[in-house]
């Protein structure tokens, strides 16, 4: 178990020791992660709000399905977006495979159903304690998800901060679609998995215990702002 | 304005799959003083408050008033729901959905908040009031509207005497300044304080429509008779 001492060392002095390396590599997984979440919330909270409002026939199959995408393996993402981007593909022409562009794309389409799913249950809680008053109110459908998306913003940052967790700490998906180039598309999560089958099991870790930290964070946030929003709006 | 008074309900009749929740509503409402609507739990006093307001299609029968009732009618809920804002953001609201300026809706729901007594809270969020201030700024909130025709389901429910005594004064003055009121209530005493004339509903039909005092005095059927002695008379 020495290991643990030794890594949590090595951690210590890269994190302290201003290592230029390690801070690109965590520069660019919070970048890709947080291009995606930005995008993946752009497209999925507006879908999750149109299923929770609406009432359409086949949207309970579509409830099924999109809840069925969140449990999506992240390495299928990576292929199906790899097959997609890869130079013989129908995206091929936009040169994107092996760059960052790449992994942002790949990460969207694994949180994006997420996003939605969440917000869909979200909103459709909310939908019910007020849809009466709004449409009282004379609300159009349109005007009442606006007026909800708005309401329930502290539980979807949280929804969204899930995202970003499960973009941040997913290899799968970016692996493959970005190559693990060094200092173009190195990743932590990439970067452990390279380290730890390069036999560097003390920087793989050292990165582990920094990828957890960011992940940590971003929880607390979330739970902060949560309970903030709890004791102010009730 | 012209009024989109008389209400004239012809064997309106709801089914909710195979349930009847409104078997014959045949009734006439008219501008004026405040109509009280009672009668025994399930007997369907909240579902002929949402028939009339627009909430509710029914499976039968003809709904119809004088003129296009769109944005002339509001309806205070027996539990109000309250957006995480403030008060007055609340109040404010349905003008805001009708594309009013800020500054004149602000106005508007400032001084409907002031004639409820909650101009010293307008700033606080809503959802943190207690219920009989949340009873209130529903009012407040359905009053901005300045409604031709105003729909209560039992808002006084779950108030204590001095805050059902406060919504009582409101609705009077509101009465007064020509609002057409119909409101649900089990509170017979209330009935008797605001009504002009009662609506009787006994299993999803109307069964009696008369002034207060007669209703009370002599009751038109067995059925009323016995609501009226088996109910508590404060």
């Amino acid at each position: 178990m020495a290991i643990f001492g030794d890594a949590f060392a090595t951690a210590f002095s890269l994190l302290f020791g201003g290592d230029r390396q390690l801070f690109g590599i965590v520069a660019l997984s919070l970048q890709v992660s947080l291009a995606a979440t930005l995008i993946a919330a752009a497209i999925g909270l507006p879908i999750g709000a149109a299923l929770a409002l609406a009432r359409f026939p086949g949207r309970q199959t579509i409830v099924v399905i999109l809840n069925a995408l969140m449990g999506l393996p992240p390495v299928v993402v990576g292929l199906v977006v790899y097959l997609l981007l890869s130079r013989a593909g129908p995206l091929g022409s936009l040169g994107l495979l092996f760059t960052p562009g790449a992994m942002v794309v790949a990460q969207t389409v694994l949180i994006a159903p997420i996003l939605a799913a969440l917000a869909r249950q979200t909103l459709e809680d909310a939908w019910a304690e007020h849809c009466d008053q709004l449409r009282s109110l004379g609300a159009s459908l349109m005007q009442s998800a606006a007026t909800l998306l708005w309401d329930t913003r502290y539980a979807l940052v949280t929804v969204v901060l899930a995202g970003f967790g499960r973009a941040a700490a997913e290899v799968g998906a970016v692996i493959i679609v970005g190559g693990n180039i060094a200092g173009v598309t190195r990743t932590m999560t990439t970067a452990i998995a390279l380290e730890t089958s390069k036999g560097d099991l003390g920087l793989a870790l050292a990165l582990g215990i920094v990828l957890l930290s960011v992940v940590l964070a971003v929880n607390a946030a979330a739970s902060w702002l949560k309970s903030m929003s709890v004791r102010r709006y009730g | 304005m012209a009024s989109i008074l008389p209400l004239q309900l012809s064997h309106v009749r709801l089914a909710i799959g195979t349930t009847i929740v409104a078997e014959d509503f045949t009734l006439a409402l008219a501008a004026g003083d405040p109509t009280i609507v009672v009668g025994a739990n399930g007997s369907g006093k909240s579902t002929l408050l949402r028939l009339c307001h627009g909430l509710a299609i029914p499976t039968g029968g003809t709904i119809a008033w004088a003129r296009d009732p769109k944005g002339q009618q509001a309806m205070v809920f027996q539990r109000p729901s309250m957006l995480r804002r403030s008060a007055l953001a609340n109040v404010a609201y349905g003008l805001k959905l009708r594309g009013m300026p800020r500054e004149m809706r602000t106005a508007i729901a400032r001084d409907r908040l002031c004639r409820v007594g909650l101009e010293a809270i307008a700033d606080r969020p809503a959802r943190v009031l207690s219920g009989g201030e949340q009873a209130r700024v529903a009012l407040a909130r359905a009053w901005a509207l300045d409604p031709q025709i105003l729909f209560l389901d039992e808002p006084t429910a779950s108030l204590d005497p001095a805050a059902t005594r406060a919504l009582e004064d409101i609705l009077r003055a509101m009465a007064d300044e020509g609002t057409k009121i119909v409101m649900t209530t089990h509170n017979l005493g209330q009935a008797r304080r605001l009504g002009a004339d009662i609506v009787f509903l006994h299993r999803g039909r109307v069964l009696e429509h008369a002034p207060v005092e007669r209703f009370f005095r002599s009751p038109g059927t067995p059925e009323a008779a016995a609501y009226l002695a088996g109910e508590l008379p404060w």
